[in-house]
């Protein structure tokens, strides 16, 4: 089982993210209105879900770690943190670049960026909380902590800033998506692209989770010797 | 949990140290702000509400940090946990108590307030008390959880802003809009949706909090 994720699915995702490379850059025609820039949408769109997934994972895996203590659930939590957050980035980079050509602005308050932004922050703090409080049990259920209550803020974060925009008049109304994805080859490329950031989200997953729970497998090593 | 109430009070009503904190850096806060403002804009008048909960949260993440800080001189926290009741109750206590001080400092800052920005007063007094007290609440319930964290990790003074100042946007924003309605002198029925925010935020974090607060205060 180990040895077969280790080889299928990196090699999994290497094609995938080529198929979705070619079918970005070469395949999908471009969209009429918004010109080649639309193109970024295809990577954009599964950047963000993959975000919610990943901080999804981190909440699950921190409840199951409160619960059941077992280090690996926190070892998935810390992963997956990891890699939500270098997606929330990289939504939070691409996004601005399709923006200015389209929306003619690099950033507007609109509810779904404002929430990208402030999830971005709470996992930030996350990430430096793991820093400042160390390795070890107490770390660990600290950031579960947050993970937990995190997931359970993010509604009503949602929900706040939708209705703080929508009470003020809109400067943007335009939302992506919709209009757009008419064409079947454009829906064919967004799946592939789906699947290749699945993939990618998964086999990151993995890499981060065993080289933690590797550095465990060490630390422990170096104890036992320690107290011999 | 009223006996654990009453021992922070009453350190409280000794020491007068975090009350008096509280409502000096919530008024300078004020200041600076006013400083930012133009005082003859129109402009003015908007900004109020805002810098009125600048000046809550700030003062308000002071006080969280002292009240865990507190304990943790001579070990308190350590007695506090060994007492026979349950980690829950020593959470509500705490909470209620924080609530208790930031309200107690807004009492006083709400009509230096009014007086500062120069604003119509009394008609709305009791509006802008009730979104104070409603956004406080909550801010004090996700507040109390994470003070106790970060006071157990190496940089305590950063963590707790930090970890608290992204969860509690909600409140912010329906506190501002709240505050804001019932100082243009319009009826609270308008902003209704964003009182239900505020309740509900403060509900459903108050119960998270205090399921979770059990792991954040064992060894």
């Amino acid at each position: 089982m180990r040895k077969a994720t280790e080889t299928l699915l990196p090699a999994a995702t290497f094609v995938a993210m080529l198929a979705a490379i070619y079918l970005v850059f070469v395949y999908v025609p471009s969209d009429r209105a918004q010109g080649i820039v639309q193109r970024i949408f295809y990577f954009h769109v599964p950047l963000a879900i993959m975000t919610f997934v990943a901080f999804g994972v981190v909440a699950l895996a921190s409840a199951c770690f409160l619960w059941r203590g077992s280090r690996a659930w926190d070892r998935v939590a810390y992963a997956s943190a990891e890699i939500g957050m270098l997606f929330c980035t990289l939504v939070l980079v691409t996004g601005p670049i399709w923006a200015k050509p389209v929306w003619g602005t690099w950033w507007t308050w609109d509810a779904r960026l404002t929430t990208t932004l402030i999830l971005w922050l709470i996992y930030a703090a996350y990430l430096m909380m793991r820093n400042v409080s160390g390795p070890g049990e107490q770390g660990a259920r600290y950031a579960a902590i947050l993970g937990i209550v995190g997931a359970f803020d993010i509604p009503i974060i949602n929900r706040s800033v939708y209705w703080w925009r929508t009470i003020h008049p809109a400067v943007l109304i335009t939302r992506e998506g919709g209009s757009g994805l008419a064409d079947a080859r454009m829906q064919a490329t967004l799946g592939v692209c789906f699947l290749a950031f699945l993939l990618l989200f998964m086999w990151l997953l993995w890499v981060r989770t065993e080289s933690a729970r590797l550095s465990d497998v060490v630390d422990d090593l170096r104890r036992d010797i320690l107290t011999q | 949990m009223l006996a654990l109430l009453r021992k922070d009070l009453q350190i409280e009503l000794r020491t007068k140290e975090t009350l008096a904190a509280l409502l000096l850096l919530g008024l300078l806060t004020l200041v600076v702000l006013s400083f930012a403002f133009d005082p003859t804009s129109e402009l003015r008048v908007e900004a109020a509400p805002g810098a009125l909960w600048v000046a809550v949260i700030f003062a308000g993440v002071l006080g969280l940090n002292r009240s865990f800080l507190a304990e943790r001189e001579n070990d308190c926290l350590q007695g506090l946990l060994l007492c026979p009741v349950d980690r829950g109750t020593i959470y509500l206590a705490k909470t209620v108590s924080n609530f208790l001080f930031m309200m107690a400092a807004q009492l006083v800052m709400v009509p230096i307030f009014v007086f500062f920005f120069n604003l119509p007063a009394t008609a709305a007094l009791w509006s802008v008390l009730l979104s104070l007290a409603l956004g406080v609440f909550g801010f004090a319930a996700v507040g109390t959880l994470f003070a106790a964290i970060a006071v157990r990790t190496r940089a305590r003074e950063v963590m707790l802003p930090l970890l608290l100042l992204p969860l509690v946007v909600p409140l912010f924003i329906a506190g501002v809009k709240v505050t804001a309605h019932a100082l243009g002198g319009k009826a609270l029925g308008e902003v209704a949706p964003w009182l239900n925010l505020m309740v509900g935020f403060d509900v459903m974090l108050l119960v998270v909090a205090w399921l979770v607060f059990e792991y954040a205060v064992e060894e």
